[in-house]
């Protein structure tokens, strides 16, 4: 039975209660020791999910130059979204992982097993959500739904410490209803709310959120792709094969992503300019994600000017998708 | 209003969020857009430190709209009561009320008593700094009749029309142009509110130290009062004004009496400036009321004293009475480090306090510290406290005779003990871990020090050490620890000799037979083995299984006025507690907080006093005559009502009161590096505000030296709009400094809509804000905000204005520059060489010996009668 996710946006109060909880139960340092800069970025000075961010709060500052506001959500608004990984039914990472360091747990969740991992990097170029990360150990790293609490039946540590339980972890199509109750009141009060996670997203995220506005307001792909979406029909999909085509086309994928990355500085007026759909932005109807937008220009947008603006270490170059590293190309 | 609820209180925020989930609407009232305000289905933003205008703008609103909950003022406020002819409003006096001595800046709060009373107002020594204890509403003694009232309303003297009167000019025009909010805003609040109240519906106010730092801090909540009473808001589920504190366990704090002017319990501390404190039936006399439920305060302090002396405390010596020692003054926070700055003060012990950033006036604070002879630092970290004399500005640390000790602290889950919350709610928490090294926890290091010398003392017949061999200290010792449950036991209370636990504050007696550490704590553990405070038995509403609230594990106080005056639930929607006629009883979800057996229709009979002189429908047993106060005949040394007066520092005149900028009787300090700014300085035109973020705690001594919650807000920053950035040439994440008389401070901006520019009386006033968590020690560091801030105070409880203030900002590192711009710079921490240093110890032993002489402490305080190489710190208070 999977397990997931749910998170309420609507709910979520940024306290970063869960990327504290993450850091602790799995042991990850903070970047630098925490001597890090102000990003100046609203009250976001994480950046990104990493190697060492399991957990990564978002903050959106959406105000009218007049400030005006019209009830909750409408008008002046600052969001606020506790990213993480996703879980994906379809995985892109675990698709194209050439060891099989990448599995499906009993949970349904997606698992790097670090002793099997040689860090090729193909899971990052995979992941359309920018999850995936090296560390410094040269291995792949992300959430994995605290993998060790739910084996003795805990939920995870982020779940946990959410205090307005914006974060809620079980069972995915329990949840999926809480959601979509939640939708609809919502809804009723004039949020255009909507779930993104649902199948038309790569399958079904296990990890889902409630939004109220476009995903790529949230940093998040309108219409994300996998490797596999390139792969022929009739093709027959032994792992192998699919590992080897998969890494091709993520190839190609991985570099148009890093073309579009202009890397744009901040502007000087701060997080005010991000773009406001306003109400009725999100969804046209139903609980379906909105219209798709170009995923190209969506990256450029989030990971540019989030990346220039903290001064952190880029992500690795990718003109060779797995950098030959993985020996996939031997 | 007030508060920064999601942000400064996160986990309690939780209920907020479950109650939205089920349909509550929020609004938040602040000048800032913070996380609380995204979560809200309006927010407000009004210019800082103009709460009142706003509140009494809703008191004029309901009262001039009809919009009052007619019987339940009628029965449970004073509305009724007539007030003395020697009362005056502000508005015949142009902002002043009657009873100003303009030499003193004080009132002589005599004059607002009821008609027909004896205000019988604690003596006060005119050069006293400290006012009249508070709890207990002394004062007001009805020993000869109950209060004057005409039901009907007419009276010109009676409550209600004075109140309507002071607050006719409260519209919503002039609302807007204080606040800077517009009519339209204002009103939809207005509305909200009242259609949200009534019989089937209740509204509740969350406040935090947004509304209580301020010169007029206490009138703030006074205001919510009013309209809370007039809005039938109290007593009731859903409604009341509840107080976010600060720190996990403040509330218990002050219930267990860390403030200098109460005793456990809200017991008022003796004071060696009230006359007939110098006896403990004097003490009753003046601050125990002969009618309601503080007619039982002799039972309450005698077993108190009881719980502190023991044996020691018996009948011939007033039960100890005289052991307990008596204030000289305003002993609180500032006027303290006035009195270390003054080298009157000469020993101090910071545990869990880091004044040196988080102190106002920071420099100043700093200053004081290095006239210390001894400083102990207890702290989790070595805190920029501990470190005072290293500071960046101190040029020669060697010059600083201050011995400085440090010991490491047990954090909380490396002991056994209580947080008390701010529903009152005392819930028990285990030891987890040992703790490493050496680290100890306050009761380990307390204990070990009252044993120690208790050790020194032994055998002394000197007479002032009486009370310290008289303090009964037995606890229970586990690893040289005295055991967190036993130390609960006392403040539970027990019967003597047998030392039988007691059940309730009925239980304890005036005669010697109980000892009680806190009256209002009784029941905690009542029985041996029981403590409730670690009992967790939730159900779906009160759950009265979970943990203790005092009084009497009561949730909700003053229920008996979730029901109407002839003991019916107001709706059934609103059920909460009620009589049950064929009982013969109150019955209900809640503890009732009335006598269990009392019919709504009995008639009090006044000279029987205590409980029996109220009537059954008097559901606010607490005060003398049963009823909540719309307007204070005693107990405030401010004014009865409250009154809209510009903060301390302001950029605009008082558009009510002209001729009263400011609070007439705030508490000011003339010390060194203390200017203020005058309402209106062109120099200094925009309005700041200090505050906290969720990433750190306080003055961050608890979270800067975490990295993984340094990381999360790494650096000082100042929340500036675009507007206001635009016109300084400021840019997002660049270099600020920020300056006012005080110091100057540079830090990151933060440039966001969130923050906007106001529109106030015709003009456009700025207003930024900065979080105060930083120093210079921690993984991460930054400039101390509180540098800032000036020394000024509400003259009830000497709380700070660090809420607001005015400052100068421009873009750059310039603090040096600026400082030295600064007419009355503030100087780095002043030489002290070891001449220096006998000289003032001389001087200090010869004040003492004259003060002794005649008689009077006090006077040391007030006026130190030797020289200093520093400006006088005499202070008005």
């Amino acid at each position: 039975m999977a397990k997931g996710f749910y998170t309420d946006t609507t709910i979520c109060i940024g306290c970063k209660a869960c990327q504290t909880a993450c850091h602790q139960w799995n042991e990850l340092p903070a970047v630098n020791d925490g001597q890090v800069e102000l990003t100046g970025n609203s009250y976001d000075n994480t950046g990104r999910l990493s190697a060492l961010d399991w957990r990564h709060v978002r903050f959106i500052e959406q105000f009218p130059e007049d400030r005006s506001q019209d009830g909750f959500l409408h008008g002046s608004r600052w969001l606020m979204m506790s990213d993480v990984c996703k879980h994906c039914v379809k995985a892109g990472c675990l698709e194209v992982c050439p060891t099989g360091a990448i599995i499906r747990t009993e949970f349904d969740s997606v698992f790097i097993q670090q002793d099997v991992c040689n860090g090729c990097r193909a899971c990052i170029a995979a992941c359309p959500f920018g999850v995936v990360d090296v560390g410094q150990d040269g291995k792949a790293h992300k959430c994995t739904l605290c993998y060790d609490r739910l084996q003795h039946g805990m939920e995870p540590a982020c779940a946990q410490a959410c205090p307005t339980d914006s974060i809620r972890f079980g069972e995915v199509s329990e949840l999926m209803v809480l959601a979509d109750q939640r939708v609809a009141d919502l809804r009723a009060e004039g949020v255009p709310a909507y779930v993104y996670g649902k199948e038309e997203i790569v399958g079904g995220l296990n990890c889902f959120f409630l939004l109220v506005d476009k995903p790529e307001v949230y940093g998040m792909p309108a219409d994300p792709r996998l490797p596999s979406d390139n792969v022929p029909e009739g093709l027959g999909l032994s792992a192998l094969t699919a590992a080897v085509v998969a890494a091709g086309s993520v190839v190609a994928f991985r570099k148009e992503r890093m073309d579009g990355m202009g890397g744009e500085p901040p502007p000087d007026t701060g997080p005010d300019t991000v773009p406001h759909t306003g109400p009725g932005g999100g969804s046209p109807g139903g609980g379906g994600p909105p219209p798709g937008v170009d995923l190209v220009a969506f990256m450029s947008a989030v990971h540019g000017a989030n990346e220039t603006a903290r001064g952190r270490r880029a992500e690795p170059k990718a003109e060779g998708g797995c950098g030959g590293a993985c020996g996939c190309h031997a | 209003m007030g508060s920064n609820f999601a942000e400064c209180h996160p986990v309690g925020f939780r209920w907020a969020m479950k109650a939205r989930e089920r349909g509550c609407k929020l609004i938040h009232v602040d000048p800032r857009f913070t996380r609380t305000s995204a979560m809200c289905d309006l927010h407000v933003a009004l210019r800082a430190g103009t709460d009142i205008a706003f509140l009494g703008g809703l008191v004029n609103h309901i009262i001039s709209h009809d919009r009052w909950f007619k019987e339940y003022v009628l029965h449970y406020t004073n509305a009724a009561t007539i007030v003395a002819e020697t009362f005056q409003d502000t508005e015949d006096l142009d902002g002043l009320f009657s009873g100003f001595d303009p030499e003193s800046r004080r009132y002589d709060t005599k004059v607002w008593a009821y008609e027909g009373t004896v205000a019988g107002q604690p003596e006060l020594d005119k050069s006293a700094n400290q006012p009249p204890a508070k709890e207990g509403q002394p004062g007001v003694d009805f020993r000869r009749m109950p209060p004057r009232t005409d039901p009907t309303l007419q009276h010109p003297r009676c409550v209600f029309q004075i109140l309507k009167r002071h607050y006719a000019r409260y519209t919503p025009e002039m609302v807007s142009r204080i606040c800077g909010c517009s009519e339209a805003q204002f009103l939809q609040v207005a509305e909200a509110l009242c259609d949200n109240s009534g019989r089937e519906r209740t509204s509740a106010f969350v406040y935090a130290v947004g509304w209580t730092q301020h010169t007029v801090g206490v009138q703030y909540i006074r205001t919510a009062t009013i309209v809370q009473a007039l809005l039938g808001n109290v007593g009731r589920p859903g409604g009341g004004i509840l107080a976010l504190r600060g720190h996990a366990t403040i509330q218990g704090s002050t219930d267990i009496a860390t403030l200098y002017n109460l005793l456990p319990g809200y017991l008022p501390a003796p004071s060696a400036q009230v006359r007939a404190h110098d006896t403990l039936e004097g003490w009753l006399a003046n601050e125990m009321p002969t009618t309601g439920w503080w007619a039982n305060g002799r039972k309450y302090m005698v077993s108190f004293l009881k719980a502190w002396y023991g044996a020691a405390a018996t009948a011939e010596n007033e039960w100890g009475y005289q052991f307990l020692p008596k204030n000289v003054g305003d002993h609180s926070h500032m006027p303290m480090f006035v009195a270390m700055h003054q080298r009157v003060l000469r020993g101090f012990m910071a545990m869990g306090q880091n004044p040196a950033v988080g102190g106002q006036n920071a420099v100043f604070q700093r200053g004081a510290m290095a006239q210390l002879e001894w400083l102990v630092v207890k702290d989790l970290f070595v805190t920029e406290t501990a470190d005072f004399w290293n500071a960046p500005d101190v040029e020669d640390p060697s010059a600083i005779g201050t011995e400085v000790f440090f010991f490491p602290s047990a954090s909380v889950p490396e002991m056994d003990g209580s947080f008390t919350n701010t529903q009152r709610l005392v819930q028990w928490h285990e030891k987890a871990i040992e703790s490493p090294g050496d680290c100890r926890s306050d009761l380990w290091f307390t204990h070990q020090l009252v044993k120690r010398l208790k050790k020194l003392y032994q055998g002394s017949t000197n007479p002032n050490d009486a009370p310290f061999l008289a303090m009964e200290w037995n606890f229970e010792e586990v690893d040289g620890e005295a055991s967190a449950e036993s130390v609960l036991r006392e403040i539970n209370g027990y019967t003597l000799p047998d030392r039988k636990l007691v059940k309730s504050f009925g239980d304890l007696r005036d005669d010697g037979s109980t000892a009680s550490g806190a009256w209002i704590y009784t029941g905690i553990y009542p029985e041996e083995g029981r403590n409730l405070a670690a009992a967790r038995d939730a159900d779906e509403y009160v759950s009265l299984g979970w943990a203790f609230a005092w009084p009497a594990n009561r949730r909700i106080l003053y229920n008996r006025a979730s029901a109407d005056p002839s003991g019916r639930p107001w709706s059934d929607r609103k059920r909460y507690v009620w009589w049950d006629d064929g009982r013969r009883e109150w019955v209900g979800y809640d503890v009732p907080d009335f006598p269990s057996t009392k019919p709504p229709t009995a008639k009090g009979v006044w000279a029987k006093g205590g409980m029996d002189a109220l009537d059954g429908d008097a559901p606010f047993i607490m005060k003398p005559d049963g009823k909540i106060w719309l307007y204070v005949p005693s107990g405030l040394v401010d004014g009865p009502l409250p009154t809209h007066y510009e903060p301390w520092e302001s950029p605009v005149d008082n558009a009510l009161y002209p001729k009263h900028p400011r609070n007439p009787a705030a508490k000011t300090f003339n010390v060194v590096g203390n200017r203020y700014i005058d309402p209106g300085d062109p120099a200094f035109p925009i309005v700041i505000s200090t505050y906290r973020l969720t990433e750190h705690h306080l003055s961050g001594a608890m979270t800067r030296w975490l990295p993984w919650l340094a990381s999360l807000m790494p650096e000082l920053f100042i929340e500036i709009s675009p507007e206001l950035a635009g016109e300084r040439g400021i840019t997002n994440a660049g270099w600020v400094t920020v300056a006012t008389p005080r110091g100057a401070v540079e830090c990151k901006a933060l440039v966001t809509r969130r923050m906007r520019p106001f529109q106030v009386m015709g003009r456009t006033v700025h207003q930024v804000g900065m979080p105060f968590h930083w120093g210079y020690r921690g993984v991460v560091t930054g400039g101390v905000t509180n540098e800032l801030a000036a020394l000024v105070a509400d003259p009830n409880v000497t709380i700070h204005e660090a809420k607001v203030f005015m400052c100068q900002v421009e873009a750059g590192r310039n603090a040096k520059a600026v400082l030295a711009r600064l007419e009355d710079a503030p100087r780095p921490v002043p030489h002290v060489g070891r001449r220096e240093r006998q000289a003032a110890e001389a001087n200090i032993d010869r004040a003492i010996e004259l003060a002794e002489a005649a008689g009077s402490p006090a006077e040391i305080l007030v006026e130190p009668p030797f020289p200093l190489d520093q400006p006088l710190g005499v202070y008005h208070g």
